[in-house]
């Protein structure tokens, strides 16, 4: 047992598509990051796959929650420190969040790390101030539309290239904000959908209705 | 040494996917499972970094201008498992979406008295 | 440094092994919320900075909070 575990390579260096990956990854991307341009450049028809199985599983709670809804009793307040903690802190984790969600393609980070911080930010209000709701309608407008630029940046790739989701804004300098042509504004768009639907989860859960 | 290193490791992923299975074969209570399954995609999720994982290496990001290409870590896994776990939390949510669905036709979550009370 | 990394993958089998034996289920699902984060510092132990924080903001935050909001809308205890 012990002689086969010994001939698993353990640590050896990587195949042949990574180094490829690595090597090319700024000049053909323009993104400093490269997990970030796997995720959205080479590998970007995944994550559209991936955004949609999130949206379906979103939109599949909606419905079965729909039927079992009941009435709430009053609603208790918070106590003092909780309330005044929860109103310091949102502010603060949705600008880190924001950060975040910004700067995907220079930083570790991105789209999905910075959707879900702010949807925790979204979760601490409704455990502090508890008589505050997120409004339906821009939690749906919000999601539609970062779905729906997603799949017309890539439209538009294929209208003037030759492919789906060409990256044809142009690249600039690599370590400035605005480069890495298209990677930048589909992460953002990315981030919205993620962080509103997250939001609109944990709103479907929440047993008191309106 | 280093070899031992990744034995830890892969010992920790492999632990808990077992863990993880003995929960959802084993238990009665459908929220126990539904948290089996949750302890379950985190080993699968920490297997398939260990893969991507060289000795001396170093993140897949070129944070300074001139850092050595040779000795990064595999990005291919790390973008993989970037999906794999926000595709979990989807599945488990939408599973505990239809606990609650159970919970208030049967009464109750024990798999045992849901399965009598088929019959 | 192998000494480290030793010690959190225990206490990670350790916090699974509650999680599996609790039976209160809001204890079992702050043992699954330990577990995540203990992966997540595992995560960046092998130089992974993009999963470690994905698996830290939706693993230990969001999953927990979705599992105690459900927990509370059926029964706490195991029967």
């Amino acid at each position: 047992m012990s002689l086969s575990l010994a001939k698993i390579p353990f640590g050896q260096p990587k195949p042949k598509i990574a180094r490829h990956y690595i090597d090319r990854g700024i000049e053909e991307t323009g993104a400093v990051n490269v997990v970030t341009s796997v995720v959205v450049s080479y590998r970007g028809f995944d994550t559209l796959g991936e955004v949609t199985v999130l949206f379906v599983a979103a939109t599949g709670l909606g419905a079965v929650l729909r039927i079992a809804k009941t009435k709430a009793a009053a609603i208790e307040p918070a106590s003092f420190v909780l309330r005044t903690g929860c109103r310091v802190l949102f502010p603060l984790i949705l600008v880190f969040g924001s950060y975040v969600l910004i700067h995907g393609h220079l930083t570790p980070g991105g789209g999905f790390q910075g959707g879900a911080i702010v949807a925790s930010a979204f979760v601490l209000i409704y455990l502090g101030c508890r008589e505050k709701r997120i409004n339906d309608k821009t939690s749906t407008v919000l999601e539609s539309l970062g779905g729906v630029t997603f799949v017309v940046v890539g439209l538009i790739g294929l209208a003037v290239g030759g492919y789906f989701l060409l990256n044809f804004m142009p690249k600039g300098q690599p370590y400035s904000l605005l480069s890495a042509g298209v990677i930048p504004v589909i992460y953002i768009a990315i981030g919205f959908k993620v962080g509103s639907e997250l939001t609109g989860i944990i709103d479907n859960l929440i047993e008191e209705s309106k | 040494m280093s070899v031992l290193h990744n034995y830890a490791y892969y010992a920790g992923a492999f632990g808990l996917i077992f863990i993880g299975l003995y929960v959802i074969l084993t238990k009665h209570n459908l929220i126990k499972v539904i948290i089996g399954l949750g302890i379950l995609e985190t080993g699968v999720n920490l297997f398939l970094i260990c893969v991507g994982y060289t000795r001396n290496g170093t993140a897949p990001i070129f944070s300074r201008a001139g850092l050595d290409a040779e000795l990064m870590v595999d990005p291919v896994p790390q973008a993989l498992v970037l999906t794999a776990i926000v595709i979990g939390v989807a599945v488990l949510a939408l599973a505990l979406s239809l606990a609650i669905r159970l919970y208030h036709h049967y009464g109750t979550l024990n798999l045992r008295e849901i399965r009598e009370q088929k019959w | 440094m192998i000494f480290i990394v030793s010690l959190l993958v225990f206490l990670m089998l350790v916090g699974a092994a509650a999680a599996c034996v609790f039976r209160d289920l809001i204890s079992a699902v702050i043992a699954a919320a330990l577990v995540s984060l203990i992966a997540s510092i595992l995560f960046y132990l092998l130089q992974a900075p993009d999963v470690a924080m994905a698996e830290a903001a939706i693993g230990a935050a969001l999953t927990t909070a979705i599992f105690i909001v459900a927990i509370r809308r059926t029964n706490r205890y195991e029967q």
